[in-house]
């Protein structure tokens, strides 16, 4: 039984074609690996005869995965039940506030958790494998190579005893066969490519004789060496200036279309998610509570906690109105409420009745899930009509 | 007469090398700014990192030396300690500091750390002392039983409540608060951001609100200067700036701010590399040779930009054109 | 960097001094003197007030520092009242016996603490890593000479395995056999002492081991893709050493104060054991010819602590 079904060509070596002898066909395919391997190929030849393809498929596909960390000998959930798809050419975007548990869902992805205090249950799929069945030294194959990682502070994610050029030369060490010399020209091809002005400077600087904008940068260099499939950007300009932060987000987005690579960018900034993402998934407590496209999201929210975050963010002609203000606390991992809705403490207001046992994702429309019923007859107190939230 | 009157600050840094390890050189921190807090009001103060703006704030609460200048309050030049003891100067101006945690005293009870300042300066009996602390928690909505509690018992919200207790005990007339809710989530900040405008309504406290968040800023304050290596390159009302922009600088920021509008998101990116174009093209037309801000020059009664008088006119003329 | 570096050894002159004139006035501050109760208990007072007089002990302090520091300046560290052979040679002799031992307690105890800390780092919480620390707790509880007295007692008397004084077995000849009775005498207090030593370097490399795995830097490692044992050689074992390494330059403070001890329990003729004579006897010139060589091996020794620090990491730069 094959998996995907795919528009593509009837030759796939075609290499001088025109558009007239391009005959669509679909394709069944059983093989993952082989239908990525197609669709990027094609993609490219494709786009050139200026023909855009939609996404073929999603090649990370996340199933059911929870991470429980062991607090005092006991393990609790820090993400639960999460089933998240990415595909190739997209930026999905995942957004909550602190303790919510997008960066726990980043370094599962990432294989970084150790395996003695975390229990992680579920499947990532990734290219037709499982990357919570592989080895470290498996996973080792997949790091640097094909998924690679943006981390939040560029200081210390550098090694402060190593010249730049030896930590972003490092990931070719172990996924490249690439001589000295062909990896000291790609050190400085990457450089040049994130933006960094004088690149073979740089490349012999340490990072503490770099601004943070410029130690960003190398970090996406870092991560971008080896042209992976998925780029897993965890904040990656929360510490860094607003003008900084614009030219980052350029530069990820470039990299994005050259490699035609899926970018998960997790960030709390609803802003840069307006700005950046193709894709949302919100998070609350561990769980995603809606998911959909950015203008579903941002332009018809659902879900109370979504519609309650846009509420808060200081925006154009509220000035003089106070901000909204979400009741209590996020739960600390170990209060967690096991059944019902977990934000169902932060709307008091709504009867219990308007909550599900055991919330599931409900589809408003076409690739737009919201988790429980709430949502449906869901009002704030002082706001009787729905929408015009965000305007 | 306005609260605080800073004028011609300067904060310079000593470079010290050689072989007797003498100042060699000096960095300009804060490099000579101009600018005044009126009674009851919000000014902002907003620019990126190393721009200056936290060391112009510690300068206002008599933290940091002066190399130049003098700040006014009351009329007298509080960069002199003599002064700020005869105004009791450190009573009636207080600071809430960004990093929550790190502010506030591990080892000490919320009860302590807020009483300290009140322990300072007013010397309370026990009973009203503990009386005033209470009511002060509840001013910022926290319960009693948080009194004998430890700073890490609490979520980064409610310690920055707790700083923000802290700093109104002694009824200031005047708070510095450096960036007091950029290491907060969303709806923390809002909470902060709404108490903090409650106290102000309530006991018409001023802020000078130091920021490098300009949708935060823009909530916040009714006067606003933009700082940029060291120098003020625009002040002006809200409106001034946020809907007429003339320095490049203060026009790239606000192009850099991320919009949640996602149906505008392709036309706001264009427009902020048409910014960033120029700002590359004409980069000299706004710095002088030396790459430093000029001096700033009024182009309304409210808004002053800091470029050569002729170019600010020009600038200002375009912009009403554009307007109408 | 050179510059530096004089300008540290200026700096050091008038620390050298104001230690010297230190020295000199409390030596001069205890009681007694060098003449009583050595010559001859029943010596004549008188006699012995004349011998203080010709030696220069009732002239003011001020005078008695100044000769000294002008024949400091000749090279005179004056004769010692009771071996009655000058200090120079009197210490130049010891000197020898002294950097051997304190060299080879510092090979051992770099050669035993390195492998620990680090094994104890990796292996966090699991059974070595705990044997380790109960190692590290129990000898940094006992104190030095105590340690000492059992090592001599087990290592000496019962088993028999070591000498228990002296440097060197008398009677030997030939270079071969001399060196290697050398050896054998130092062998056990080095030992001994490198067991002391190591208690700090591995404790202090154990938690650098355990903060450089948990580091910001190694996660991004682990995400390129990095072997463990690879991350293990390229960052965690480099960043925790490097304070280890800085540290060498003051670890010459404790061993010279381990000599003291270790020197006085083996009877070893070193600088130590010279330094608690001269002391019960009250000989004021090698106390303070010592005491001034001790001083200026520590300034020296944290000069060193800085050299080695600016040129292993590079965010300290020495301009």
């Amino acid at each position: 039984m094959g998996y995907f079904l795919i528009l593509g060509v009837e030759n796939e070596n075609l290499i001088n074609y025109n558009q007239s002898q391009l005959i669509y066909k679909a394709f069944l395919y059983t093989d993952k690996r082989r239908v990525n391997k197609f669709y990027l190929r094609m993609r490219d030849k494709l786009e050139n005869g200026g023909i855009t393809v939609e996404n073929a498929t999603d090649f990370l596909n996340i199933k059911d995965v929870s991470t429980a960390f062991k607090i005092n000998g006991q393990f609790y959930d820090a993400i639960s039940h999460i089933d998240l798809q990415v595909h190739h050419d997209e930026i999905l975007a995942i957004v909550g506030e602190s303790g919510c548990g997008k960066s726990t869902l980043a370094t599962t992805i990432m294989g970084l958790h150790n395996p003695a205090e975390t229990k992680i249950s579920g499947s990532i799929d990734f290219e037709g494998t499982d990357l919570l069945q592989l080895s470290d030294d498996e996973y080792n194959q997949y790091r640097g190579a094909k998924i690679g990682m943006i981390f939040q502070d560029p200081l210390s994610a550098l090694n402060p005893l190593k010249r730049i050029e030896d930590q972003i030369s490092e990931v070719m060490d172990y996924h490249s066969t690439f001589t000295s010399a062909e990896k000291h020209d790609r050190v400085l091809e990457l450089l040049d490519q994130v933006g960094i002005v004088n690149p073979k400077r740089t490349a012999h600087q340490f990072p503490h004789e770099l601004s943070g904008g410029m130690r960003q940068r190398v970090i996406i260099a870092i991560a971008i060496a080896c042209k992976p499939d998925l780029i897993i950007a965890d904040e990656p300009t929360t510490a860094l200036d607003v003008t900084i932060q614009a030219q980052i987000l350029d530069v990820l987005r470039e990299i994005q279309k050259e490699n035609h690579a899926g970018i998960i960018l997790i960030t709390h900034d609803l802003g840069v998610v307006a700005e950046t993402a193709d894709r949302v998934a919100v998070m609350y407590a561990g769980q995603i509570v809606e998911q959909g496209t950015a203008e579903q999201i941002f332009n018809t929210p659902e879900h109370p906690y979504t519609r309650s975050l846009l509420r808060s963010m200081p925006q154009r002609d509220n000035e003089n109105d106070d901000l909204y203000v979400i009741q209590g606390n996020v739960p600390s991992l170990q209060k967690m409420p096991q059944t019902g809705d977990r934000f169902a403490p932060r709307i008091p207001w709504v009867p219990a009745s308007a909550h599900e046992d055991n919330p599931t994702m409900h589809e408003v429309t076409p690739g737009h899930l919201v988790r429980c019923t709430c949502y449906r007859d869901f009002q704030f107190p002082d706001q009787p009509e729905k929408g015009s939230v965000t305007e | 007469m306005s609260l605080v009157e800073i004028k011609d600050l300067k904060v310079h840094y000593p470079i010290r090398s050689g072989f007797w390890n003498r100042v060699t050189d000096e960095v300009p921190a804060v490099d000579g700014i101009t600018f005044n807090i009126e009674a009851g009001e919000t000014y902002g103060l907003v620019g990126e990192s190393g721009s200056g703006k936290s060391t112009t704030g510690k300068s206002v609460v008599g933290l940091e030396k002066v190399t130049g200048g003098s700040i006014l309050y009351n009329g007298q030049d509080i960069t002199k300690k003599a002064n700020r003891r005869k105004l009791d100067y450190n009573h009636d101006v207080q600071m809430i500091f960004q990093d929550s945690l790190s502010s506030l005293n591990p080892r000490k009870r919320i009860e302590d750390i807020i009483a300290e300042p009140l322990r300072n300066f007013e010397h309370l009996s026990k009973e009203d002392e503990k009386l005033r602390v209470l009511q002060l928690l509840d001013i910022v909505g926290l319960d009693a039983d948080a009194l004998y509690k430890y700073p890490h018992q609490f979520s980064g919200g409610q310690r920055q409540r707790i700083g923000v207790a802290r700093a109104v005990a002694t009824n200031p007339k005047l708070i510095i608060a450096d960036e007091p809710v950029s290491a907060l989530d969303l709806s923390v900040q809002a909470q902060v951001l709404n108490f903090m405008k409650k106290i102000q309504r309530e006991f018409g406290i001023s802020y000078l609100f130091i920021s490098h968040d300009l949708g935060v800023v823009r909530h916040m304050c009714n006067n606003i200067a933009i700082m940029n290596r060291g120098r003020l390159v625009e002040i002006g009302t809200r409106d001034d700036i946020y809907n007429h922009p003339l320095h490049i600088y203060t026009k790239r920021l606000l192009a850099a701010i991320p919009e949640t509008n996602v149906n505008q998101r392709a036309a706001h990116r264009a427009s902020r590399l048409a910014v960033e174009e120029v700002y590359r093209e004409q980069q000299d037309k706004y710095y002088d040779d030396e790459g430093k801000a000029y001096p700033l020059v009024a182009v309304s009664p409210t808004h002053s930009v800091a470029l050569p008088e002729t170019i600010a006119k020009q600038l200002a003329q375009q912009e009403t054109e554009v307007q109408a | 960097m050179w510059k530096t570096i004089l300008r540290r050894i200026l700096i050091m002159i008038p620390e050298v001094i104001i230690l010297s004139i230190l020295v000199f006035l409390l030596a001069k501050a205890m009681p007694g003197d060098p003449f009583t109760g050595s010559i001859n208990p029943k010596a004549d007072p008188a006699q012995i007030k004349h011998l203080m007089k010709i030696n220069g002990l009732y002239d003011p302090w001020y005078q008695q520092y100044w000769n000294w520091v002008v024949h400091l300046f000749h090279g005179n560290l004056g004769n010692s009242y009771q071996y009655q052979e000058p200090v120079t040679r009197l210490i130049g002799g010891r000197a020898t016996n002294t950097l051997w031992l304190a060299l080879l307690t510092m090979i051992l105890t770099y050669a035993l603490a390195l492998p620990m800390g680090v094994f104890a780092g990796r292996h966090e919480g699991k059974l070595p890593d705990t044997v380790i620390r109960v190692y590290t707790y129990v000898t940094y509880c006992i104190p030095f000479f105590v340690i000492l007295v059992i090592g001599i007692w087990i290592f000496g008397y019962v088993l028999g395995w070591f000498p228990t004084t002296g440097s060197i077995t008398s009677g030997t000849t030939g270079w071969l056999r001399t060196i290697g009775s050398r050896f054998y005498h130092i062998l056990l207090p080095a030992v001994l002492g490198a067991l002391f030593g190591t208690v700090n370097i591995v404790q202090y490399l154990r938690s650098e081991v355990i903060d450089a795995k948990r580091s910001d830097y190694v996660r991004t490692a682990r995400a390129k893709g990095v072997p463990s044992k690879d991350i293990y050689r390229h960052h965690i074992f480099r960043n925790s050493l490097l304070p280890i390494a800085a540290f060498a330059g003051y670890s010459i403070t404790g061993l010279l104060n381990g000599s003291i001890f270790t020197e006085t329990v083996f009877s070893y003729p070193g600088m130590g054991l010279l330094f608690v004579n001269s002391i019960s006897y009250r000989d004021y010139t090698v106390i303070t010819a010592l005491v001034l060589i001790y001083g200026i091996l520590n300034l020296l020794g944290t000069l060193l602590s800085d050299i080695i620090l600016s040129v292993v990491d590079p965010r300290i730069r020495i301009e």
